[in-house]
């Protein structure tokens, strides 16, 4: 068998989507933002979409999202992005818009902007990366660190009666009337990486139907900041994180 | 076909944004400009011209879908009121930063902090002298009539458009609430996609499969680059000072003082000059349009021909700062102002002359 008998679309089974661009990622190795930006563009590319997209990167861990996906991107203020997200639907409808965020981003600053953006319904779809920690900055706590979790500005862990409580933004989100579908999922194992990528299929697949926002809570890791080898912080994130932010969708509207 | 009506200073902003072509307004109720918002929410321009307007959580989010809506190269805007306007201030730096043009009005009240809801030309510095982070500057044309909020509307995104940045109409409480007849134009009609990608190669306007695809960022963590992107923009600014300051002089041919005054306060001053005149006293005005680009160069002309220049402004004494860089201390210059929502009258502006500068 020469090189040419291998080389056929038949035989293919994986190959980097034209929808993530060539540049290297500048994530920590063991990060899941490389996968969920893979599931994105795969979307994207899956829908042939790709000349009809605009994205909205965050500031934080992804802020160069932008320079990644292959596609029409534009960098928000930190937490703004549902608000950038909101004015390019409605002055362009017929385009499918996301907006990708961190915890910090979308659950402490941007509070208002996502509370308000999910109530008034936007036909958009939001992914919401949550690994409870300001990565980027060097690990310091996040309106989602788990209680009696250490950061660089916990370093006891979270004392929640001196640092207030985790905050359940999709819980929360999943109560208003513009939402049409929250989800959470996570991307550590392979079949979470297949399952997460059909919630973000149908988070885009909405927009056809202006059902309002799709939200879409990946849980991932942060090896990083947690101070843990990409492994421990899976297993952490099993552990720890899931317990307490469990798997599976809040709402899927008909 | 020009239409004349009878308007407040408000809806001629609101009316022009639906006539010009206007694509978005976002914004945020706040006194004395709310008549804005309430004028396009009730002439539904959604259904004359697509136009969107929708009601913000906040003027942050408001300028921020402004930023949104620029970077896919449609002409958006957003209006407030000073503790509105410094809200925007984080959001206008970005836009700014990443090149896109944009309107914003500022219908000045009192300050600082929740002040008052009277009017006042105190957000004079955080206009003209940055206001957000980092080195940028805001075209901002300073409306003194009904018919100028008008008007405005269209040439602030024109030179928007022109140089890529944020404009500013700079009115206050008195330009915002007055009713003056405005010769209204036609609905021009809106800027179609096809006109935008074909127009704007920098907007978001979707994938170019033949092309790569479009980044809006005001991010540059390479320090040389970030350093070239700012002399690009510094040069922008210094093209549109050679080629946008406008201003109108009045009575100056004779003058042998001169009020420099922009907005209500260049109203005052033409009445001032009339009580003047009557006593004697050469005086006239120069309003400045632009406050930024500020006309510098024809003050220094002036300088050279009057024996002094009273800067008049319902603020503390901001703008006589320009006026004493554009002079070079060459005559007496000196400030007259009221504050706190306190507008002077046309004898303390010409009592203030006669003390200040002609008796000072």
């Amino acid at each position: 068998m020469n090189r040419e008998d291998i080389i056929k679309p038949e035989n293919l089974v994986y190959r980097r989507t034209p929808v993530l661009t060539d540049n290297v990622m500048h994530y920590c190795p063991g990060c899941g933002h490389g996968t969920a930006h893979r599931l994105v563009a795969e979307v994207i590319e899956e829908m042939g979409i790709q000349e009809k997209t605009i994205g909205i990167a965050p500031v934080g861990c992804s802020v160069l999202a932008y320079n990644y996906f292959e596609v029409d991107m534009q960098e928000a203020a930190h937490g703004r992005a549902p608000a950038l997200a909101t004015a390019v639907k409605r002055l362009k409808p017929d385009f499918f818009v996301f907006s990708y965020q961190g915890d910090g981003d979308l659950a402490a600053i941007g509070t208002g902007e996502t509370i308000h953006a999910c109530n008034r319904g936007e036909n958009i779809t939001m992914i919401f990366i949550n690994n409870g920690i300001y990565g980027m900055t060097g690990g310091q706590m996040a309106p989602t660190t788990l209680e009696d979790m250490k950061t660089s500005t916990s370093p006891y862990g979270r004392d929640t009666s001196i640092m207030g409580n985790p905050l359940k933004i999709t819980e929360l989100l999943a109560q208003l009337p513009g939402t049409c579908y929250v989800t959470r999922q996570a991307v550590y194992t392979p079949a979470l990486v297949r399952k997460c990528k059909r919630a973000i299929r149908q988070a885009f697949e909405n927009q056809k139907e202006n059902k309002g926002v799709s939200f879409v809570e990946i849980v991932s890791n942060c090896n990083s900041g947690w101070k843990m080898t990409p492994t421990a912080a899976n297993q952490w994130l099993e552990e720890n994180m899931l317990p307490f932010y469990p798997l599976g969708d809040l709402k899927v509207s008909k | 076909m020009k239409e004349l009506k009878l308007m407040k200073g408000n809806e001629a902003i609101a009316e022009a944004a639906i006539r010009y072509g206007v694509d978005g307004y976002f914004g945020y109720p706040i006194t004395p400009q709310s008549e804005i918002l309430e004028h396009l929410m009730a002439e539904e321009p959604y259904k004359k011209t697509g136009m969107v307007v929708l009601q913000a959580e906040s003027e942050v989010a408001s300028i921020n879908m402004v930023y949104g809506g620029a970077a896919c190269g449609k002409r958006v805007m957003t209006t407030s009121s000073s503790p509105g306007i410094s809200l925007m201030q984080e959001g206008l730096s970005y836009i700014a930063g990443a090149e896109l043009p944009c309107l914003v009005v500022n219908v000045v009240r009192g300050g600082p902090g929740l002040g008052t809801i009277q009017p006042s030309q105190a957000d004079y510095f955080q206009t003209t002298k940055g206001g957000g982070h980092g080195d940028y500057r805001l075209i901002t044309l300073a409306p003194a009539s009904v018919q100028e909020m008008y008007d405005f509307v269209g040439l602030a995104f024109e030179l928007a458009f022109k140089y890529r940045n944020p404009a500013m109409i700079l009115s206050d409480g008195v330009i915002g609430q007055v009713m003056e007849k405005v010769q209204i134009g036609d609905y021009q009609p809106r800027w179609t996609d096809e006109y935008i990608k074909k127009s704007f190669p920098w907007a978001s306007t979707g994938k170019n499969p033949n092309k790569p695809h479009i980044i809006i960022t005001s991010l540059e963590l390479d320090s040389s680059k970030q350093e070239q992107v700012n002399i690009r923009i510094q040069n922008k600014y210094k093209e549109c000072q050679a080629n946008e300051v406008r201003y109108e002089m009045i009575n100056c041919d004779d003058a042998e003082y001169i009020f420099v005054a922009y907005g209500s306060s260049a109203r005052i001053c033409q009445k001032a000059i009339q009580l003047g005149r009557e006593k004697g006293i050469k005086v006239g005005l120069l309003r400045p349009i632009t406050l930024w680009p500020f006309p510098s160069k024809i003050l220094g002309e002036l300088a050279d021909k009057v024996k002094g220049m009273l800067s008049v402004e319902m603020s503390a004494g901001q703008m006589v700062e320009d006026v004493l860089l554009a002079t070079k201390h060459k005559i007496k210059v000196e400030h007259f102002g009221r504050f706190g929502g306190i507008i002077p009258t046309p004898q303390e502006v010409l009592h203030a002359l006669e003390t200040k500068i002609i008796g000072g």
